[in-house]
């Protein structure tokens, strides 16, 4: 065994048993150096659990709860319903839940927090598959992407999860990367200051599940910025900004062709893929302001 | 000063809760018992009740909302029925096991299928296991009284377990009767303030509660729950005998009904206890030495006092309102064979009342006079004892017409 001699530097323990190359943990590291001690957590099995640690053991610094997997968001609810009933009205109270926990079975009790207007800060770490169970397709899982339950490639495209929350009329809603984090942190600020629920989706990499070196992890990242295949916007009282806007949209090739998962998606799908990722980008330039 | 009000089950509950001064509430209708959510809600909107009101959109989040709210420090309520309390089964376990004192009304309904709107105890029944007490009612009082009590022996330190207070869907839920009601000032000095306990979510005393945790501390854990049911049973009777004392009410986990010197006992459950004791008094004034016994607490189960009280006597039935499906005869049926095991009696097992089917006067004096058939039984055991006269043949699919 190891003496820790050092107190970590985050509220996040410097010895946590993610993967290596993890977008995951870069994400929640940096989230809870913008949020700061008065924040508690809500936490659901999967991949994140990792950070409520091990038996006696702890992975962050920080009150926090591990609920079930649907129910990140009722279980946020309630903490922020109990905390100001006892007049606490400043700790944020933050749910931190994968694409499966959010827009699979934890979609029904998102869409309510988000229809009665409950102050949680909402943040869905997107690795775009069941990963911590071993790659099982998600519905946040692309058109065309391999995993072991569409092992021939998903054949329907993902689901619009900021759309779903915008159709709420939810107040503040963005996506983000970790392959530009001061744009992750100013969202998670605004996020915070935001007097209703708020959403933010985080594009979170996984060399595993993605198939690609672990240190290619923010180049990965990148090139899906790049390429238009996950846009940087935000959508505030409704009004849409894309935050970034590359001067030409690279060919999302540039973005497949570093990830194992997309191997064997053939050409005439590229196309496709190529053509809803291009038209889904020009949308959100359209809106936005 | 108490006073009397003319309440059904549901708003006894409400008045029992608002008495408690809840401070989160959180609830999904269900037929019978959405008028604990109306009801909780017109509380909170005329200012009678200072709490958050949470609107959900499930049974599963409404007591994942309790379970949140609680945990951070005040008492929580909700309330449910039949395929409600089924959704919620993932969060009454997770509720257990973090130790969450929750108290939570539970309006006994059927579970689907087939669809049925009335009394029937496999909603609870099924949920008998998880870590929660329950207490079951015999009429309205008992809805208002035991209500009251599970907040102080849930919360009690030496427990530290949620609590479903079980009250027959129509039966008492809509069923308007007498009640005592106390006033605010008594129910605080009763039930007091919320404390929080071992473990809580706090921004200033932060801890991570219910992570992953090994074979290493599993089974310590389960014990630890086991270790609160067993306080339970000792802190349920001083919690009752308080109440009585402030009160003047008398609650047990178990009530003995004319047992002093019956030869045949009937044990039964809920509302239908009363109809049973009502029989017994009919029976007794015939001179037939009867007697009935009623299970309060189901859980824990009260198995010493039930040995004890039926310990002088020749033969003993237990009318059971769930089926118990492929098991040998019905859930309270196995609990009272478990606890009289040393006994050497037979003990038969009538299922009735299922899917709100009414336990009359009848049905309780044809199980009396099924039981004094000695070794003439009719019925198979268990004995469905007011199954029709051709169960397997109720409808007629007729085609073509």
């Amino acid at each position: 065994m190891f003496d820790v001699v050092k107190q970590a530097k985050g509220l996040v323990a410097h010895g946590v048993s993610a993967c290596a190359g993890c977008g995951l943990e870069l994400i929640l590291r940096n989230v809870l150096d913008v949020l700061g001690e008065d924040t508690v957590v809500i936490i659901p099995p999967g991949c994140s659990a990792l950070f409520c640690g091990f038996g006696p053991e702890a992975g962050m610094r920080l009150g926090g709860f591990q609920g079930n997997l649907e129910n990140t968001a009722a279980m946020a609810a309630g903490v922020k319903a109990g905390l100001e009933a006892q007049g606490n009205h400043h700790t944020t109270v933050l749910a931190f839940a994968g694409d499966g926990a959010t827009a699979d079975i934890g979609l029904q009790s998102f869409s309510g927090m988000v229809e009665r207007g409950d102050r949680v800060l909402y943040i869905c770490y997107d690795n775009e598959a069941y990963m911590n169970t071993g790659i099982q397709s998600s519905s946040s899982t692309p058109m065309g992407a391999s995993t072991t339950t569409t092992p021939a490639g998903k054949l329907t495209p993902r689901k619009d999860l900021i759309a779903i929350a915008v159709a709420h009329g939810i107040p503040y809603a963005a996506s983000a990367s970790v392959a530009n984090i001061p744009d992750l942190r100013r969202k998670v600020q605004k996020a915070r200051d935001t007097a209703g629920p708020s959403l933010i989706h985080v594009h979170a990499p996984c060399p595993t599940g993605w198939g690609y070196p672990p240190a290619k992890s923010i180049e990965v990242c990148r090139a899906a910025v790049n390429t238009g295949a996950w846009v940087l916007y935000e959508v505030e009282g409704g009004r849409t900004t894309v935050n970034v806007k590359p001067k030409e949209l690279h060919p999302v090739a540039d973005y497949l062709n570093l990830q194992g998962r997309f191997k064997g998606v053939p050409a005439d799908q590229i196309e496709r893929i190529q053509k809803s990722v291009r038209e889904r980008y020009e949308a959100l330039v359209d809106k936005s302001v | 000063m108490a006073h009397d009000k003319m309440l059904d089950g549901n708003t006894a509950a409400v008045e029992a809760i608002k008495a408690a001064r809840v401070k989160v509430i959180s609830a999904y209708p269900i037929t019978p018992q959405s008028t604990i959510a109306e009801k909780l809600a017109d509380a909170v909107a005329d200012g009678a009740l200072d709490a958050n009101y949470v609107r959900v959109e499930s049974e599963h989040s409404a007591l994942s909302v309790a379970l949140g709210a609680q945990m951070t420090g005040v008492r929580a309520a909700t309330a449910t029925a039949s395929v409600g309390l089924a959704l919620m089964h993932e969060i009454v376990n997770a509720a257990a096991g973090v130790r969450a004192p929750i108290v939570m009304p539970v309006v006994n309904r059927a579970l689907a299928s087939p669809w049925s709107l009335w009394c029937d105890h496999q909603d609870s029944m099924a949920e008998r296991d998880s870590g929660w007490m329950q207490l079951y009612c015999e009429n309205v009082q008992d809805v208002y009284d035991l209500t009251m009590c599970a907040y102080r022996i849930a919360e009690d330190c030496r427990v530290q377990l949620p609590c479903m207070v079980c009250l027959d869907g129509f039966f008492l839920s809509h069923s308007m009767q007498k009640v005592r009601v106390a006033e605010q000032a008594e129910a605080d000095a009763f039930i007091g303030p919320y404390r929080r306990h071992n473990s809580y979510i706090d921004p200033e005393d932060p801890m991570i509660v219910n992570n992953l945790t090994s074979s290493d501390e599993f089974t310590e854990m389960r014990y630890q729950q086991s270790r609160g049911f067993f306080a339970a049973e000792s802190v349920m009777e001083e919690v009752f005998a308080e109440f009585k004392e402030q009160f003047g009410r008398e609650h047990h986990m178990v009530e003995p009904y004319r047992l002093e010197d019956a030869k045949t006992v009937l044990v039964t459950i809920g509302s239908m206890a009363g109809t049973a004791k009502y029989v017994a008094d009919l029976l007794r004034e015939q001179g037939q030495r009867v007697g009935v016994l009623k299970i309060v607490s189901f859980r824990p189960f009260p198995y010493r006092q039930v040995a004890a009280l039926l310990k002088n006597v020749e033969q003993v039935a237990v009318l059971d309102r769930s089926a118990g499906l492929g098991a040998q005869g019905a859930p309270v049926w196995l609990e009272v064979c478990a606890a009289l095991q040393s006994m050497g009696l037979n003990v038969c097992s009538y299922i009735g009342g299922l899917g709100g089917r009414d336990i009359s006067m009848d049905t309780i004096r044809h199980i009396f006079e099924d039981m004094a058939q000695e070794c003439t039984q009719v019925y198979e055991n268990p004995a469905w004892i007011d199954l029709k006269e051709h169960p397997m043949n109720i409808r007629q699919v007729l085609k073509h017409v």
